[in-house]
């Protein structure tokens, strides 16, 4: 297969960049738009151009690293994450574009490169439980309901991968807060912290310069773990109710 | 070890953090939006006694003049509610475009709707259409000649409201404008009815595409109930 490539090229953080042209020839509908890309790197390498730099690491779908915007859509078309989008979903001959994920928290290092730390300081501020080490406790022995059990676990999907700041108008990360909240805060283990999680993460992610959302619900069409929006309500209410309980003084 | 709680923290006040934190602004546009939104639907219904007659619209409209200092502090209300909304929405505009400097040169709206992109045009759009509302039927000066319609009720001379909506929607230019400024206002509606249940939490998986069909329909009917009245009396119906 054959495209037209327009790719973000952008020296160093403080570079001005503009997106360039390619042509990306012989292309297999097998490939991975990953594996594309390195074919043309290849190519630009044997013409002595500078290869254009992009994050990957697994390239399985599971470490979210691979941050690419494709036709205007964070991870491209359909869910998933980059490395696991395909060539044979794109028409021969096709004018492709490609950015850098958008959002003044992810300051762009390079080219297609973007600096996602500030996720790493939320998680830091609070997506955690502070366990204590020891035997590890029977299998079963702490009862979690089926529902929340079933909660929890869609919202641990998140690979942390930032489309959801990248996809918002607004470069808002509460789907992420949210999916980290509502799978630590619903199981037993996260509870006993949960309104100093839910405050810290939150505040935070203000403090990181990311957005507020406006229930565009952009996140959530883009999301490669399938997190819905509705974790959002949840954080929401948390977020008052652990801001109340902070107002007297009785916060967990 | 679990660290210290929070509420050992010194610095401002607890309240204050919640009010300025990306989801205090937010709870603020929709607590405000609520009052908005029963305002709006309290009003409709309070208008529709036009359809009753002659009598009923002055008497409702008698009333609520009668309420005296009552009328002021609702008023006030009002006015706060307008403020408060107008001023975190505005707040976090200017937050989110510095949160999302550089846009995509292949854009692409991804899952979003036009009415939930379009809030802060349509939001503004509406408070155009409300100053002139005020302008037209409260204030009266749009036509100066509806302060003196006056009739008689139950012995007593009252301000002939009937009469001042019959003339005032017979004029073609205007009717339009009110079509048109309620059309912005259940755009604004269709997407904020919904988007305040998410915003106050009171959502979930679930019942969300549920409450999204059933507001987006509610802000129709709102929008359908109040452009009912200039078009009936275009069309003769009320006259
Ligand atoms: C007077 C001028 C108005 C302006 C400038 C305005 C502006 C806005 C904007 C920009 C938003 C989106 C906020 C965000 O999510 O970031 C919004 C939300 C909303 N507005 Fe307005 N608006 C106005 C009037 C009204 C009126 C008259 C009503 C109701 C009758 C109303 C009801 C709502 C509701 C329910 C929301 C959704 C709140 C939420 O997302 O939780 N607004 N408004
Ligand atoms: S919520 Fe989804 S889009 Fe956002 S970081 Fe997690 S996996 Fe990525
Ligand atoms: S490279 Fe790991 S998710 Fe794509």
């Amino acid at each position: 297969m054959k495209f037209y490539l327009e790719v973000w090229r952008q020296k160093g953080p403080d570079g001005a960049g503009k997106l360039e042209h390619y042509e990306a020839n012989d292309i297999p509908a097998e490939a991975s738009f990953l594996e594309m890309l390195d074919i043309v790197n290849e190519d630009l390498t044997k013409k002595g151009i500078e290869p254009i730099q992009f994050d990957s690491d697994c390239r399985e779908g599971i470490c979210g690293n691979c941050s690419l915007t494709i036709n205007g859509v964070p991870h491209g078309p359909g869910r998933g994450t980059t490395c696991q989008l395909y060539m044979r979903k794109f028409r021969d001959g096709q004018i492709i574009t490609i950015e850098p994920f958008r959002a003044d928290s992810f300051p762009v290092e390079r080219d297609l490169v973007v600096n996602r730390e500030a996720y790493d300081r939320i998680m830091q501020a609070g997506g955690f439980i502070s366990e204590r080490a020891g035997s590890a406790p029977d299998a079963n022995s702490v009862p979690i309901p089926k529902v929340v059990a079933d909660q929890a676990m869609d919202a641990a999907a998140c690979i942390g991968c930032g489309a959801c700041a990248a996809a918002c108008p607004n470069g808002s990360a509460m789907l992420f807060v949210s999916a980290k909240v509502t799978h630590l805060g619903l199981l037993p283990q996260g509870k006993p912290e949960n309104d100093r999680r839910v405050l810290k993460m939150v505040r935070q992610a203000d403090k990181e310069g990311f957005g507020n959302c406006s229930n565009y619900y952009a996140c959530e069409a883009v999301c490669p773990a399938g997190i819905p929006a509705s974790v959002i309500a949840h954080l929401n209410r948390n977020f008052s109710f652990a801001s109340i309980k902070e107002s007297i003084g009785i916060t967990v | 070890m679990i660290s210290a709680p929070s509420q050992s923290r010194s610095g401002p006040h607890p309240i204050f953090l919640w009010l300025f934190s990306s989801i205090g602004k937010k709870t603020v546009v929709a607590l405000s939006g609520i009052v908005l939104v029963l305002f709006v639907t309290g009003h409709l219904l309070g208008n529709f006694t036009i359809y009753l007659g002659k009598d009923w619209l002055n008497w409702y409209a008698e009333h609520l003049q009668s309420l005296g200092p009552m009328l002021w502090v609702i008023r006030l209300f009002m006015l706060a509610t307008v403020g408060a909304h107008i001023f975190f929405t505005m707040l976090l505009w200017k937050e989110n475009q510095a949160a999302r400097p550089k846009k995509y040169i292949a854009s692409d709206p991804v899952g979003t709707s036009v009415f939930a992109r379009t809030m802060r045009l349509s939001g503004l759009i509406v408070l155009g259409f409300i100053l002139f509302h005020l302008a037209h039927f409260t204030v009266r000066i749009v036509d100066p000649a509806f302060q003196h319609m006056d009739t008689m009720l139950d012995g007593h001379e009252v301000h002939d409201c009937y009469r001042m909506v019959v003339t005032g929607f017979s004029n073609v230019p205007v009717s339009i404008l009110y079509i048109v400024g309620l059309f912005l206002l259940m755009m604004h509606l269709s997407h904020g009815i919904g988007s305040l249940f998410q915003t106050l939490g009171l959502t979930n998986r679930r019942i969300h595409p549920l409450i999204e069909t059933v507001t987006r329909a509610y802000a129709w009917l709102l929008y359908i109930g109040y452009i009912s009245i200039p078009i009936s009396v275009l069309t003769g119906i009320v006259k």
